[in-house]
């Protein structure tokens, strides 16, 4: 698993614990399950997680949704210079627009480099980490499954 | 509108480069060198505005100077943090709470080997957990993903991207300060075989990383008209804040510049026609092309096209970074205060060889963080 976590950019150690707010997010990973916030009030769905939404500014009607994992590449990075010890270059970061309209940003990952590019559509993926949570991660989508 | 009622009067560098010297060292010298420029001392400053001294950095250098102000701005928000402290300087005199007000920033992040790549993180942030995962270099893989972006959108190449930095170099062999005075020509394809960092950018569409730092000085402008320098006043100013999360913004080349830029337009009268010589933050080569967009000076995507057909240059029809820039000159971690510094000489006409023939309006346009904050001031000669 190491080796694995290693070419996406998610050492292990390197994910904060979460928080009273993020924790349904976090434990929703270790079934590898990525949710989103959505505004019962005015139908916003935003990531990552607040105390409001940003939509209305209501604090009272936020739940959790579960996306449906596809998105396209909004844009994207190769990264050549690790940011840290333990990232294997080259790796790719990239802002994700999910199909349910927020923007993430992950890895794309089990690509080369060379063939990431803007507007590609990408499927969620996940890394596990040692502590039983998962970190998502996408992949591009191949044409035979479209 | 402003009311043109106060002035740039003193203006000045910190030593640049590799210093070995200390932060307290280097404000020292950037304050004390601006009031001497202005023919002022500590003696007649009751405001103050820094930062990235220490946690309290205006308290930290009131006690350190031995002044006590009755106005201080730290406000964290990058290295466009300067241009706002001038414009909420100017409201300070203007309502009275202050008389002669020092902008001032150091760093020597240069000689005591302080930045790093993967920049510094809050564990209690939603980026901690929702980004810094993913090992995007800070900031320079969100100037990254917006210069693919802006690539992809305009059709543009990164060759053309290249040229702000090659236009930057130019400027910078005309000034002895600059930390590659010395260091010859650049050409398009240094910069692309440079070594890659975040894709498209190579290190040659980075700025340095050097020590460095500088101060203005302000003051009424009728005050101005008695002390040693001709007054350049503060003729407009406007700023915008965003995002801090790389994911945050919608577009990410609509980025607020703009907003800051036209409201600088909006209170000065001014328009991008007017402007004789243009100092932008060029922490990165897309930074200065979204900037000059941003402020009206050129259509979208054209800024580079612009670039590759010289007009940045000395000699161009659009004057821009004529100090060399963060790209060529001095980049120390916050490059605002050094537009300023730039923009005031430039209007005194004290810039030898590349000095702007008759330059008269001078735009200083700082960006801080990830495209985050955005603060334009707009300066003139006194007429």
């Amino acid at each position: 698993m190491s080796a694995s976590l290693k070419q996406v950019g998610a050492g292990e150690g390197y994910v904060p614990p979460s928080d009273e707010l993020t924790e349904p997010w976090w434990n929703a990973t270790r079934e590898h399950r990525f949710m989103l916030q959505h505004c019962g009030a005015c139908d916003s769905v935003q990531h990552y997680p607040r105390h409001l939404c940003v939509g209305c500014g209501s604090s009272e009607h936020l739940s959790w949704v579960e996306s449906h994992g596809r998105g396209v590449i909004d844009t994207f990075t190769v990264v050549h210079r690790a940011a840290r010890p333990d990232l294997d270059v080259p790796y790719v970061v990239a802002r994700i627009r999910l199909a349910e309209g927020p923007i993430v940003l992950s890895n794309i990952v089990d690509v080369s480099p060379d063939e990431v590019e803007s507007g590609a559509l990408v499927l969620l993926e996940w890394r596990d980490l040692a502590d039983g949570r998962a970190l998502p991660v996408f992949t591009i989508e191949s044409e035979d499954a479209a | 509108m402003t009311s043109r009622s106060v002035a740039v009067v003193g203006a000045a560098e910190c030593d640049l480069g590799v210093t070995n010297a200390s932060v307290l060292e280097l404000q020292t010298q950037a304050v004390t060198r601006a009031l001497a420029d202005a023919g002022l001392s500590l003696r007649d400053v009751d405001g103050f505005a820094t930062n990235n001294v220490s946690r309290f950095s205006t308290t930290t250098m009131s006690d350190y100077f031995g002044i006590r102000p009755t106005w201080v701005d730290s406000s964290f928000v990058g290295g466009s943090a300067f241009e706002s402290y001038v414009a909420r300087g100017v409201q300070a005199i203007e309502a009275g709470q202050a008389n002669v007000v020092v902008v001032s920033y150091a760093s020597n992040q240069r000689s005591a080997r302080s930045r790093s790549l993967g920049g510094v993180h809050e564990d209690h942030l939603p980026e901690a957990q929702f980004e810094t995962p993913y090992g995007p270099l800070f900031p320079l893989s969100y100037y990254a993903m917006a210069a693919q972006a802006y690539l992809d959108r305009f059709g543009v190449t990164r060759a053309q991207l290249a040229e702000i930095a090659v236009s930057a170099r130019e400027w910078a062999l005309l000034n002895p300060k600059a930390f590659r005075y010395g260091s010859g020509p650049l050409t398009v394809d240094d910069v692309l075989g440079s070594t890659m960092i975040s894709t498209p950018l190579t290190a040659g569409d980075c700025c340095l990383v050097t020590d460095g730092g500088g101060a203005v000085v302000l003051t009424s402008a009728a005050r101005a008209r008695e002390l040693a320098q001709k007054p350049v006043l503060v003729l407009g100013y406007g700023e915008s804040t965003g995002h801090s999360a790389m994911a945050s913004c919608d577009d990410i080349l609509d980025t607020g510049a703009a907003r800051a830029a036209n409201k600088a337009y909006a209170t000065s009268g001014l328009t991008p026609g007017d402007i004789d010589v243009v100092e932008v933050y060029d922490s990165f080569t897309i930074t200065a092309a979204l900037s000059l967009e941003a402020l009206g000076l050129c259509g979208p995507g054209e800024a580079v096209v612009m670039a590759a057909d010289g007009l940045l240059r000395p000699g161009g029809s659009l004057p821009v970074n004529t100090s060399g820039g963060g790209l060529s000159y001095c980049h120390p971690g916050q490059f605002g205060i050094l537009l300023l510094v730039e923009a005031v000489r430039q209007l005194r006409g004290e810039c030898g060889p590349r000095q702007v023939p008759d330059a008269e309006i001078a735009v200083a346009h700082g960006t801080g963080g990830i495209l985050s904050h955005h603060s334009t001031v707009l300066l003139g000669v006194d007429r």
